[in-house]
């Protein structure tokens, strides 16, 4: 593990029964990185996601954040720890307002007093560009407002390594750029990033690094450039 | 037409409703006009515990507990224990009822809590069972025939004993209600919330979902224990079928179903109008007849105010968040 690694990732091994969904996964994620991890479906990206923020166990290996052991700890020490998620199907609190779910994550992740949760909520809003609908129920949201949620929730949480976990998908191109602008502005600002997406156009443009999974295996590993032209990475996305 | 804002919190209106319930029934007694309105009246005050204690885990995390009528049993058969040990008074009942039963809700939050929906409340619902197999065969607190408690008939400065049940009903039920607000109003109470809407979610934005469900089962099991604890002695004579009787666990869901399941005040409703009800239906018409109006009722408010009388309340009086 190299000295500047905000989250080491060694050789984590995840089985349902028979099905191996990771297998001996190494990846390591430096401090203030643009992240890409891709492949196809059913490869185990949302698997590894699960396994760091520690909604599934990992049977194998281990997974060290900040120089801290992750094993054993539960989803909400570890977003405490600072690793926070979006889902690539909407969680919101559907019964709360936008705001209040915001209140949710910086009440009991971070301990912000009852009385500054409206105005750090309201700020963070601003940034993703949500300030408008923060009295709305989350429930009523549109789908772009409904990614834009999950991602002002985990940031909500004052996380140093975000994990945006397909946030995109089936978004038009505008709203795909929207987004992309967002996670952009929050990298500037300090936050490493985890991207999980199936629209390559995206990844691509955002990340300075990718590792490309296939069937719970790291096939390739490199900038962009790299991927785009590695025979391994072409054969899993379209085949012999 | 906007209606005047009221300055008066609910809970304070509540408040002064109970006061004012308290005044007339002792007015009623003064007057000797009927004392069977405490008789009837412990029996509503005793489901707006129970329905508050349910609504807890029921209402604001969406954990569906069955099992009330377990806790209320185990309560009441807790008062029997240290009746036939020494004659304890029911100052002392009370007390080791609920911390019997929040221990009760401790050791079933552990071991139920992976369960999640429907899983839950059948885990629940056997849980009731397999107590009141434990309590039929134990002698000590009279097995399935059940066993009397004697008590005084009168109690000063009540007069009648019964009539000094029902006020330490009242108390139970304010306190019970409180304590339900106090919850809802916290930080614990919104991390139940967030429990109830998705938990996976919950647990990522870092609400310890473990921590607050046991908490939920904890306080829920003491308040139904509390509410079982003076339960011997208002019948002067227990047995577990009584003790058990799956009425508690139907009322019990169903009255914060009917008030609003996701504030205080709705158990509270539900249990005053559905209690009522019930106890003016058993000596007017028949008490076999209770299950009926229940299951009546409820069909009722799911199709008509899927969130009961509050959320109704609520549509009509302007509370529309999403205007915005």
């Amino acid at each position: 593990m190299t000295a500047d690694a905000l989250l080491d990732v060694r050789a984590v091994t995840k089985r349902f029964g028979g099905f191996t969904a990771l297998d001996q996964v190494d990846m390591e994620v430096k401090a203030g990185e643009r992240f890409g991890l891709i492949g196809p479906n059913g490869s185990g990206k949302t698997t590894m996601i699960n396994c760091i923020s520690g909604t599934l166990a990992n049977e194998g290996g281990e997974i060290v954040f900040k120089g801290v052991k992750l094993d054993g700890k539960k989803p909400h020490q570890r977003t405490r720890l600072g690793i926070a998620r979006s889902f690539q199907i909407p969680k919101p609190f559907r019964s709360l307002t936008v705001l209040e779910n915001l209140g949710i994550a910086l009440e009991f992740a971070t301990g912000t007093g009852r009385s500054e949760v409206r105005e750090q909520g309201m700020a963070i809003l601003e940034t993703i560009g949500l300030a408008e609908r923060a009295r709305a129920n989350a429930g009523s949201l549109t789908q772009i407002d409904m990614r834009k949620l999950e991602l002002a929730r985990a940031m909500a949480t004052q996380p140093e390594l975000l994990i945006s976990d397909e946030a995109m998908a089936g978004l038009s191109s505008t709203e795909v750029d929207d987004i992309l602008d967002i996670l952009f502005k929050l990298n500037e600002g300090g936050i490493t990033i985890i991207m999980i997406e199936h629209i390559m156009r995206a990844v691509m443009r955002f990340s300075t690094r990718i590792v490309v999974l296939d069937a719970g295996r790291k096939i390739a590993e490199g900038n962009p450039d790299e991927i785009v032209n590695d025979p391994e990475v072409e054969r899993a996305y379209l085949g012999e | 037409m906007k209606w005047p804002a009221v300055k008066l919190s609910p809970f304070w209106l509540c408040a002064a409703v109970i006061a004012l319930l308290g005044i007339a029934v002792t007015i009623f007694d003064l007057f000797n006009i009927n004392t069977f309105i405490f008789f009837a009246g412990y029996v509503v005050l005793q489901y707006v515990v129970l329905a508050t204690a349910w609504n807890i885990m029921g209402g604001y995390m969406g954990y569906v507990n069955f099992g009330t009528a377990g806790f209320f049993a185990v309560g009441a058969y807790a008062s029997v224990v240290l009746y036939n040990l020494f004659q304890a008074p029911l100052a002392l009942m009370i007390p080791f009822a609920g911390v019997v039963c929040a221990l009760l809700g401790l050791a079933m939050g552990y071991l139920t809590l992976r369960l999640r929906g429907v899983f839950f409340a059948i885990a629940t619902l056997a849980m009731a069972i397999v107590l009141e197999t434990l309590i039929i065969n134990w002698e000590f607190v009279g097995g399935a025939t059940g066993a009397y408690i004697l008590r005084s008939r009168e109690q000063a400065p009540f007069g009648d004993y019964i009539e000094f049940l029902f006020f330490v009903m009242l108390l139970l039920a304010i306190f019970a209600v409180s304590v339900a607000r106090w919850l809802e109003l916290s930080r614990t109470g919104r991390g139940f919330v967030a429990i109830r809407d998705d938990e996976i979610a919950a647990e990522c934005a870092g609400v310890p979902t473990l921590r607050l469900k046991l908490i939920a089962t904890t306080v829920s099991g003491f308040l139904m224990g509390v509410a079982g604890a003076p339960f011997a002695l208002y019948v002067s004579f227990i047995e577990p079928s009584s003790a058990f009787n799956l009425i508690y666990a139907v009322n019990a869901i169903a009255m914060p179903m009917i008030g609003g399941a996701t504030t205080w005040l709705g158990p509270v409703i539900g249990a005053l109008l559905l209690g009522t009800v019930q106890q003016v239906a058993t000596v007017t018409i028949s008490s076999e007849l209770n299950l009926l109006i229940v299951g009546v009722v409820l069909v009722f408010f799911v199709i008509v105010a899927p969130e009961g009388i509050v959320g109704l309340l609520k549509k009509w009086f302007g509370g529309r968040r999403d205007d915005r």
